[in-house]
């Protein structure tokens, strides 16, 4: 970082209240690698690119270690054999790819399930204290899709271990963070990425980054729907960065309601309640009483799944002789099963159906397993899980869809443009699998912190330029909000967002119909058209109200892609079920759709899937 | 079953503020955080306030609700009567940037100065053995969600600016305490810890432990064994001696760094 002024010796903000000109009229700083995001995949790729000898920066929403991976609870997917011997990368491989379809990219699927457990040991090199097996190995912890057990995990809060872990990593190293500030353009000159523009959310003022190489890593779009597990940040950014310097998004019709969501009170409407509630013994009841995922157990895996009660109960012992209750069954599937309840008639008193571990596990494991959920519950809902059942309904969680990447490189359609973790697509297909998304922040944003810093350091002197005419433009675009201040009327950006959330969920949600769907684009047109007159007031030192405005833009064109897309798409098939076109279909099991923008326009087309090599496909072919 | 409720809420910034008036409609089983919210989409756009997770899990929403240091999203508005004003300022011990949001740097600052883990080589198999019982007092301090609410209400540093410079608080004495007592950990921060992070400043007071969202000990499970650790390396040859021959390659096995 440069020395100019004085400045935060973290942040790195000017305190000095003298606007900073640097080359381009603005604070500029000059890296090989540039990330955008500090959450698994972010950290991860700013120490791999460090590691690589490039000079990096990460840039971040946030404050360090706040970001949304801080949340996630269950545990690290990686076939490391501590449990079950038998585990290994194959049988991980196969669960992912089924657990998506079979519309995972192969080639990211079996990466992934190859490299997970040495970024499982190298968090524990720097620090992570997982929990242990009897022989102090690493424990792994059974989940939704996956045969055997093998998450690891820290109780219930393998999120906030992981992202401790690689900041406290990040900070060792020495790696610079921009903390809070926000990215609103990645430039490029001809071809190729060379830079970045954004905002200190502190000052207001603007930021220009000299850069080859840009590592997306800015996490989901959860937040343009109304209950949904997500935090402010996931305002889709880097999708849409993504597609605004040319590259292209794939699988956005795909989003992952997770099955369990707290739906009371209403202020906690859509918190996340772990799948390992139920991967420790939890099941799910009705208002009958009934343990209804049996009438739920889909052709798909039946031949996987227990279709007792008996068997359901023989398996948390022995998983040789006894098949997987079908309350693990993936995300999507027990997502609608509880859907399907709740419209049926059958669901809990506020909206949701039951969640039962109470009445089968001892409070003393229950609160050694769950300490995040036993406080969760007994803090914000007057609950207590060792005594009586959690209410429980669906939550936007996750989106499968994301920027088009290289499977090994993860560089984008764009040269010096990379994307790692939830931003990324490919990986998950059309439904991902508990504990996945953690391992894939691990294994792709290395792998995408790698490539950068090589893209970087092989151009060696030939840095692309910082286009002048474009900085004017992105500060132009990042005022235009308070240029309405003066003026009567202008639309809050609050009010098109609460809209724009009500649109999402009520037309493009867990079941989705086609006329709907063509209803939720015209929504969206007419939305974009009023965030044409976005007006927000004060200053630009800040104001919550200005970098929203500025994060609608990217909502508005996520959720048109989500829509389009699944207007598109007319089949069902992991996160994306059609009423009208109910069950899943072979032609559309072999397509892409790909998402890209002209000026101001979505353009979608087909494109067929990577063929998996002969060599993998005898995984598939057992019963 | 909702309510006007009233808030008076802090607005400024380095250069001063005052407490401003909102009454807003407030809902069943909300929390702080949501009131705080609705002023900020119907009635102040530009209130500023951090926040994330909303399930007390980021650290994020800390302020001072009635004085006392909470944080938002887990502060219940029914553990209040209907009629009370509930008055938000931001954490007294950061410098105001605006409004409820503080400058947090201070924290940033001490992370950095705390040496890095430095783990014994891998067993032959590629893989590392640590028993849960020895990882479990580790585990306890790692809940910490950085918040800072510890290092807001310590006393060496609310009032005393002049103090900080040679203080890392309650927040980093757990971060010292849990490499001290990591079973693999080979570096030995007993004299930082006592020297550059000033652990002998606290006069074990309890503030961070009782105002600790995710109920760590902070005292009795990390300050109070870390000052006896640190006393042990000072002044007694017998227990120094006797840690080393009987405690399990720690911290004989340490290097001072």
């Amino acid at each position: 970082m440069d020395s100019t002024g004085s400045r935060h010796p973290m942040t790195g903000n000017r305190m000095d209240p003298a606007e900073e000109v640097g080359p381009h009229g603005f604070e500029t700083h000059e890296y090989d690698v540039v990330v955008i995001g500090a959450g698994g995949a972010g950290l991860r790729a700013a120490i791999a690119a460090h590691d690589a000898g490039a000079r990096v920066a990460i840039v971040c929403k946030s404050l360090l270690g706040k970001a949304h991976t801080v949340m996630a609870e269950g545990g690290i997917a990686a076939a490391m054999g501590n449990v079950y011997a038998d585990d290994n990368w194959q049988v991980h491989f196969r669960d992912t790819m089924r657990g998506g379809k079979m519309l995972n990219n192969w080639r990211m699927a079996q990466l992934h399930a190859q490299e997970a457990p040495e970024r499982v040991l190298e968090l524990e090199e720097w620090g992570a204290l997982f929990d242990r097996t009897k022989d102090g190995l690493i424990s792994q912890r059974d989940f939704g899709g996956h045969r055997y057990a093998r998450l690891a995990h820290v109780g219930d809060r393998t999120g906030l271990e992981m992202i401790r872990t690689l900041q406290q990593r990040a900070v060792a190293l020495g790696i610079d963070v921009f903390m809070e500030c926000t990215v609103t353009k990645v430039f490029r000159d001809g071809g190729r990425v060379s830079g970045a523009f954004g905002y200190w959310r502190e000052t207001g003022r603007f930021v220009v980054f000299s850069t080859p190489s840009v590592v997306l890593a800015t996490g989901g779009i959860g937040k343009s729907y109304q209950v949904t597990s997500n935090s402010w940040e996931y305002t889709g950014d880097g999708h849409a960065l993504a597609m605004r310097t040319g590259a292209s998004l794939i699988n956005m019709e795909f989003v992952q309601f997770h099955p369990t969501g707290m739906v009371w009170p209403p202020s906690v409407k859509g918190i996340l309640v772990t799948e390992s509630v139920r991967g420790d013994g939890g099941i799910l009841r009705n208002s009958e009483g009934e343990r209804f995922m049996f009438n739920y157990i889909p052709e798909y895996f039946k031949s996987e799944t227990a279709d007792t009660i008996e068997e359901a109960e023989g398996w948390y012992e022995d998983k040789k002789k006894n098949r997987r209750p079908p309350e693990l069954l993936p995300r999507d599937e027990v997502a609608r099963a509880i859907n399907s309840e709740i419209k049926a008639g059958r669901g809990s008193p506020h909206g949701g159906v039951f969640l039962d571990i109470a009445s089968r596990r001892s409070a003393e494991f229950i609160r050694r397993r769950l300490p995040s959920m036993y406080h969760q519950f007994k803090e914000l809902a007057d609950v207590d899980i060792t005594a009586e059942p959690m209410e429980v309904g669906p939550t936007c969680h996750y989106v499968m869809g994301g920027v088009e990447v290289d499977a090994d490189t993860e560089q984008s359609l764009v040269e010096g443009l990379y994307a790692a973790g939830e931003v990324a697509g490919g990986m998950h297909g059309s439904n991902r699998l508990g504990g996945n998304s953690l391992s894939d922040l691990l294994v792709f944003g290395r792998r995408a912190g790698h490539n950068a810093a090589y893209n970087a350091q092989k151009l060696s002197g030939n840095r692309p330029e910082v286009p002048e005419d474009e900085v004017k433009a992105a500060a132009e675009a990042a005022l235009a909000p308070f240029a309405n201040l003066e003026g009567e009327g202008g639309e809050n950006p609050y009010t098109i967002q609460k809209d724009l959330q009500e649109v999402m969920q009520r037309l493009v949600g867990i079941i989705r119909k086609e006329d709907e769907l063509r209803e939720s684009l015209v929504e969206i047109e007419r939305l974009k058209e009023r965030a044409k007159h976005l007006r927000v007031e004060g200053h630009r030192q800040y104001n919550p109200g200005w970098h929203l405005a500025l994060d609608l833009a990217n909502m508005l064109v996520v959720s048109e892609c989500i829509a389009k897309a699944a207007l598109e798409r007319q089949e069902s098939r992991g996160g994306h079920t059609r009423d009208d076109f109910p069950g899943p279909d072979p032609e559309w099991g072999a397509k892409n759709l790909v998402l890209t923008l002209d000026g101001e326009s979505v353009q979608l087309k087909h494109q067929p899937l990577p063929t998996m090599p002969d060599e993998l496909k005898p995984l598939f072919e057992e019963a | 079953m909702g309510y006007d409720l009233k808030m008076r809420i802090w607005r400024g910034d380095a250069d001063g503020g005052d407490l401003g008036d909102f009454t807003v409609a407030v809902e069943e089983g909300e929390v702080v955080l949501d009131a705080i919210h609705r002023i900020q989409a119907t009635q102040a756009g530009d209130l500023a306030v951090r926040w994330n997770c909303k399930a007390g899990k980021c650290g994020s929403c800390s302020a001072e609700v009635n004085g006392r240091p909470r944080l938002m999203c887990m502060t219940r508005l029914s553990d209040f009567e209907e009629s009370e004003t509930i008055t938000v300022t931001p954490v007294r011990t950061f410098p105001v940037i605006r409004d409820l949001v503080t400058d947090v740097s201070y924290n940033y600052e001490k992370a950095k100065q705390v040496p890095a883990f430095a783990p014994t080589p891998r067993d032959p198999d590629g893989k590392r053995r640590m028993m849960q019982e020895d990882v479990e007092r580790g585990q306890e301090f790692r809940k910490c969600i950085e918040c800072f609410l510890c290092q807001d209400v310590c006393h060496v540093i609310r009032d005393h600016e002049d103090n900080k410079p040679a203080f890392a608080g309650p927040r980093f004495f757990l971060r010292y305490a849990e490499l001290d007592m990591h079973p693999l950990d080979t570096n030995d921060r007993r004299k930082l810890a006592q020297e550059a992070a000033g652990i002998g400043m606290c006069n074990i007071t309890k503030c961070c432990t009782e105002v600790c969202p995710e109920n760590i000990h902070i005292t009795d499970n990390a300050i109070i064994p870390m000052k006896e650790r640190v006393a042990d390396r000072k002044y007694d040859p017998v227990v120094w001696l006797g840690s080393k021959i009987f405690r399990r390659g720690d911290p004989a096995a340490r290097t001072e760094v």
